[in-house]
């Protein structure tokens, strides 16, 4: 490749790229993310490669593999373009019969395309399925139209014309002035205004300076930052040399973890294209502005997306937080003035200088402009990556979006924020979403995950689960974390085993309100959030463990049994050939029976039980009704 | 492992402390785990005490001071994996490998770990074995996918 001199030899470039495509061209894209390979995308692609060569269209079909289409629910999702036409859940077999109908003669083939839940039609196109309706994808949508490895993809988008406009036509304050006045917070978490945090590092003395991506997301349900980063990583480094340039860093950093192998190679090669266009490294463009990047690979600690846990890794040691007496963008990596920022957020930049800050602070809601993608994930029929404008009341996320609960269940809680956040219940469904509204109602924004909860979900659990993955995760250094959470847990654990006792929660309580007060950074200031909302919201759940010895959710095991109903088995022996634990007896015509002793409560005989005998029960609270005797065992005929 | 290589890899980076946890990773990954003379190489040619190399291996997940088994399973403990069952996914396979989250078991065959989020959400509960992935699993076909492995 050329090495570009200046914002008119990328836009000859950008011509060039494009006269190359005719715009009619057909192009199958392929969502190569993470799921979708998962789901066996590389059968489907190999497929069309053949099938492609075998009908003669090799040459005039373009097959694009890109990275998350945010549909993660459906995949493998192939899109025809220039139409449009999704197909969804697709095998290899599948592909033959989509070349021949939709590629060569225009049609659809009807049984691969979304059907609309409501009204039974197929539908045919990105823009009218409801999960893609509502939302509005201005950072993630290029997502699925660019293949990651190609930086001519990103540059016929449009990309790189963020930086050649700031290069050229504008100064480092000016750039730094539109973030600040597009009202850009943080997208990882905190929701600190990015510009702010710019000019922190901007105006310290110290003339060496850092920028840093923080692509450490460890929050269990989240994963728009790796999405992002595996399949759009120009638009994170196209944000990154923007920020250098406004704050005056000659040297950056990717800070990603090894757990996430794709997002390091495609930011890698990100990083090694744009060097060898010119858009990285000395004299960008020929404005004379030089900036290096490098790629640095977590190895796996949750509290390493701290920020200055993350700082600490960067220099080659062990991820500990230090306190902020003096904030990191004055002075962070090896003493000097730092940006850190999420992956997210640096995509942003680019869109914000582009479009300027006006069009940003349109979208989304007074003090939370802008879009922000979210995971919604767990008990939801449409699980995926979504985004949309700030400001979306929660109850449209989880149903025009998500599509409701699975299995005629009852929504129970949706808990945002990760870790660090809380369960927010039912009724505060119309809560629009905003960085402000979540954090005053117990919870917080995170890094946008979303984890639906149906009504077989216990929140004492749930509030258990979190607290042990903190504990977990605890780097050790100061004591109200290390200590304090493993305490909470220990009380939490007894509670879900029916051993609870008066004056648990209140505890509870106290921990949580030292922990909150104490701990050194944020993971552990934090950890108690998932605790207090659920305590605050269900209170009811967890005096029923403590008081009663039942789990309303049917779900922690110690307090749950499982029990054949005689009157309804109809000795089929689907559940005793299926049960792990050989804790059922029975025969042909002889009414099956759970022995308690043997049974580890895996819960495999109520999902193979037919629902038309619907025989299976758990209970809990209640004892076990007792083993019929033998004699009245045999099923007998029902009138 | 072969000091030459353990070289090899340092050299990639040329010998700076500031990438000590990068030439370790690198080691992890080949290796499957850091036997201890590989670490006191590490040691010499990046100037570093072994005991903040030592501090550093037992601190992040990704690192192994113990051999690992052939057969690397990982069960996403994820939130979304965690409502739609994880635990019961573990538990089957603890009760099929008789070890535990981070042990191997004494034929080397296998070794167990969790993991918070494989990112597969859609796919919960999900597990990994030998990096690939089986979504939507019941406790019945995990023991089922254990078995398919010698």
């Amino acid at each position: 490749m050329e090495r570009l001199h200046s914002p008119a030899e990328l836009e000859a470039f950008r011509k060039a790229v494009l006269a190359d495509r005719a715009p009619d061209q057909p192009c199958i894209t392929l969502c190569a993310g993470s799921a979708c390979h998962a789901c066996g995308c590389n059968d489907v692609a190999e497929a069309v490669r053949v099938e492609l060569a075998k009908q003669g269209l090799a040459d005039r079909v373009h097959l694009r593999l890109t990275g998350c289409h945010g549909f993660c629910e459906r995949g493998p999702i192939l899109v025809i373009q220039p139409e449009s036409v999704c197909y969804f859940q697709l095998t290899a077999a599948d592909v033959p019969e989509i070349i021949e109908k939709t590629v060569k003669a225009g049609e659809r083939v009807e049984r691969l395309l979304y059907v609309d839940p409501d009204s039974g039609d197929p539908l045919a196109r990105e823009d009218e399925i409801p999960f893609y309706k509502h939302q509005q994808r201005i950072v993630f949508g290029s997502n699925g139209s660019i293949d990651p490895k190609s930086i001519e993809d990103y540059v016929a988008i449009g990309g790189y014309s963020a930086l050649a406009k700031a290069l050229s036509e504008m100064t480092p304050e000016q750039v730094l002035d539109e973030v600040k006045r597009a009202n850009l917070r943080g997208r990882g978490g905190g929701g600190f205004p990015a510009g702010i945090k710019w000019e922190g590092t901007r105006n310290a003395p110290d003339p060496v300076k850092y920028v840093v991506v923080n692509a450490d997301e460890g929050d269990p349900g989240a994963y728009m930052d790796r999405s992002l980063l595996e399949g759009n990583p120009h638009a994170v480094l196209e944000g990154l040399i923007l920020g250098a340039y406004a704050v005056g860093a000659h040297e950056g950093y990717v800070y990603v973890r090894q757990e996430y192998p794709l997002a390091v190679e495609n930011v890698t090669l990100a990083i090694q294209k744009a060097e060898e266009l010119g858009l990285l490294g000395d004299d960008i463009l020929g404005s004379g502005f030089s900036f290096r990047v490098k790629v640095h690979r977590g190895a796996g600690a949750f509290v390493c997306g701290e920020s200055t846990a993350l700082m600490t890794a960067l220099e080659g040691r062990v991820g500990e937080p230090r306190p902020k007496y003096i904030r990191s963008n004055v002075r962070g990596l090896w003493n000097r003035p730092t940006v850190l920022n999420n992956v997210e957020t640096w995509a942003n930049v680019p869109l914000i200088i582009q479009n300027g800050a006006d069009w940003f602070t349109r979208i989304g809601t007074e003090t939370s402009s802008g879009t922000k993608i979210f995971s919604i994930v767990g008990k939801i029929t449409n699980t995926g990556l979504v985004e949309v404008p700030m400001g979306m009341p929660l109850r449209d996320i989880v149903y025009k979006i998500g599509g409701g609960i699975p299995g005629g269940k009852r929504l129970k809680a949706v808990q945002t924020g990760g870790p660090s956040g809380g369960c927010l219940p039912e009724h505060m469904l119309d809560l629009p979403v905003g960085f402000d509204e979540l954090t005053q109602a117990g919870s917080m924004m995170g890094s946008g995950g979303m984890i639906v909860m149906d009504e077989d979900t216990c929140m004492v659990d749930v509030a258990r689960y979190f607290i042990e993955f903190l504990t977990d995760e605890s780097c050790g250094k100061c004591v109200p974390c290390r200590e304090g959470l493993r305490q909470m847990l220990a009380v939490l654990t007894r509670i879900c085993r029916g051993e609870g006792r008066d004056g648990d929660l209140e505890i509870l309580e106290d921990l949580s309100v030292v922990a909150k007060e104490a701990a050194l950074c944020g993971l552990g200031k934090s950890a108690p959030n998932p605790f207090l909302s659920t305590l605050r919201y269900f209170r009811d759940e967890y005096e029923a463990h403590i008081r009663e010895n039942r789990c309303p959710a049917l779900s922690c095991k110690d307090l749950i049994a499982f029990h054949i109903d005689p009157d309804r088995c109809r000795a089929c022996g689907r559940c005793r050939r299926k049960c792990p634990a050989e804790a059922i007896s029975g025969a042909k015509n002889v009414i099956h029976q759970i022995d308690q002793d043997l049974c580890t409560k895996c819960g495999t005989c109520l999902e193979v039980c037919p629902d038309r005998f619907g025989a299976v029960r758990k209970i809990s609270g209640e004892p076990v009704p007792p083993p019929l005797p033998e004699d009245q065992r045999t099923v007998r005929a029902r009138g | 492992m072969d000091i030459a290589r353990v070289d090899q890899i340092i050299d990639r980076y040329g010998a700076d402390e500031s990438y000590l946890i990068q030439v370790l990773l690198d080691i992890q990954t080949e290796n499957n785990w850091l036997p201890q003379e590989a670490l006191e190489r590490v040691a010499e040619r990046l100037r570093v005490p072994l005991s903040r190399i030592l501090h550093i291996a037992t601190f992040y997940k990704a690192f192994s001071t113990v051999p690992k088994g052939r057969h690397r399973i990982h069960v996403c403990m994820g939130t979304a994996c965690h409502v739609r069952g994880a635990q019961r996914v573990l538990d089957a396979v603890q009760e099929a490998t008789g070890i535990k989250p981070g042990e191997t078991d004494l034929e080397l065959k296998f070794s167990l770990e969790t993991v918070n989020c494989l990112g597969c959400c859609a796919l919960g509960p999900v597990m990994e074995i030998d990096g690939k992935t089986y979504g939507k699993m019941t406790p019945a076909e995990t023991a089922e996918a254990l078995r398919n492995h010698d």
